[in-house]
């Protein structure tokens, strides 16, 4: 968490095109993965309050999965990726195969490759960017929620360590195989020490 | 409890506190890790709600908002309660929430939020001598809590489970 006033135009453009150049990587694995093409677009990536990322993503207690990774090395922070309920079961039908609106709920299976799907994107998404600076990026194994919004993003948002600060880097994805399409909303945020690191290693200081 | 009737709910945002007093509910909604800290005045029929973030303010340079810490957002609410014509000694608490909501390996910060949180409202609460009359703390869910102004009840909501009173 970070306040966005607090960044220069040149400095959150250059976090948006990191994002895709991650992004990018991420959905490359992904394809590769599930042995067909799968497009994505980010369509936006921008800095908003707490309060903004939970009214777009459906509300307080909209039910939705989210798989997130610490980062240590260079690099301290977490990612998060989070999808809400309707783009989870779509997510699921996608990665086992099935036809469209065949899952309704999660077993261990289904949470098992959600966690996978999670941990390949935000995986991939930190190698990008560790290529692209040079930086030494080390990202946990995944952890795994599929609970109220609000509850699940107040707790990362806690331990992030910046509990007084107001905006998080938001990237929405659009990811899309035929004629299905899945929102998720992926996060990124570093301690403010690690923006630094990160803006130095892209050329762009203050 | 009335749940079919059209109450009037008053909106508790995250890391804030509210006060009301008569009628309608204090709501605050999807706590995780956070822990909702209701205070209630039978006698004045008069309610607060606090959404606490994190324990200890100490562990933080620049503190900018009292509300989101339970040692300094507690005694707040207490104090301001105070302002609006109820004695400490009448208050009554209820703590909500303090969840570890995710799964996977053990991330011991994420896990210890939640208890954390817990521990120093109860020693808070303690220190200034309130009574803690209910709780429903810990465990994996996210829950939505609701102080009823007239009753001092407090109904918990928590997905795909049925709504609890304490």
């Amino acid at each position: 968490m970070f306040v966005s006033d607090k960044f220069t135009e040149l400095q959150i453009d250059a976090l948006r095109e990191i994002s895709n150049i991650g992004l990018g990587h991420a959905v490359t694995s992904l394809a590769e993965m599930l042995k067909g093409k799968i497009g994505m677009d980010v369509p936006h990536a921008n800095f908003i309050s707490m309060e903004e990322v939970i009214e777009i993503l459906g509300g307080y207690e909209e039910l939705v999965s989210c798989v997130s990774l610490e980062l240590d090395g260079d690099i301290q922070g977490s990612v998060f990726y989070i999808f809400n309920k309707s783009s989870t079961y779509k997510l699921v039908d996608m990665l086992m195969g099935f036809e469209g609106g065949i899952t309704n709920e999660l077993d261990d299976m289904a949470i098992s490759s959600i966690n996978e799907i999670g941990n390949i994107l935000t995986g991939s998404f930190i190698s990008a960017i560790s290529d692209f600076t040079n930086l030494k990026i080390i990202p946990s194994p995944p952890i795994f929620a599929f609970d109220m919004l609000a509850a699940i993003f107040t707790s990362l948002i806690t331990v992030s360590g910046q509990p007084e600060g107001d905006n998080v880097l938001t990237i929405k994805t659009e990811m899309y195989r035929d004629d299905r399409i899945i929102n998720g909303f992926f996060f990124l945020m570093p301690d403010p020490v690690s923006y630094e690191k990160l803006f130095f290693a892209l050329g762009i200081e203050d | 409890m009335q749940l079919l009737k059209i109450v009037n709910d008053l909106h508790v945002g995250i890391g804030e506190y509210k006060i009301s007093r008569s009628s309608g509910r204090l709501v605050t909604l999807g706590l995780g890790s956070c822990v909702g800290v209701s205070l209630w005045d039978p006698r004045n029929k008069l309610g607060g709600l606090l959404h606490v973030m994190l324990p200890n303010s100490k562990d933080f340079n620049n503190i900018n908002k009292h509300e989101k810490y339970a040692d300094l957002g507690i005694p707040l609410l207490i104090q301001e309660m105070v302002k609006q014509g109820t004695s400490k000694n009448m208050l009554q608490a209820k703590l909500i929430g303090g969840a570890q909501m995710f799964t996977g390996v053990n991330q011991k910060k994420i896990f210890n939020i939640g208890e954390r949180n817990v521990e120093m409202s109860r020693k808070i609460l303690k220190e200034m001598s309130i009574r803690i009359i209910a709780e429903d703390v810990g465990g994996n869910k996210g829950r939505t809590m609701y102080l009823d102004l007239a009753t001092g009840e407090v109904l918990v909501k928590t997905l795909g489970k049925n709504i609890k009173v304490i």
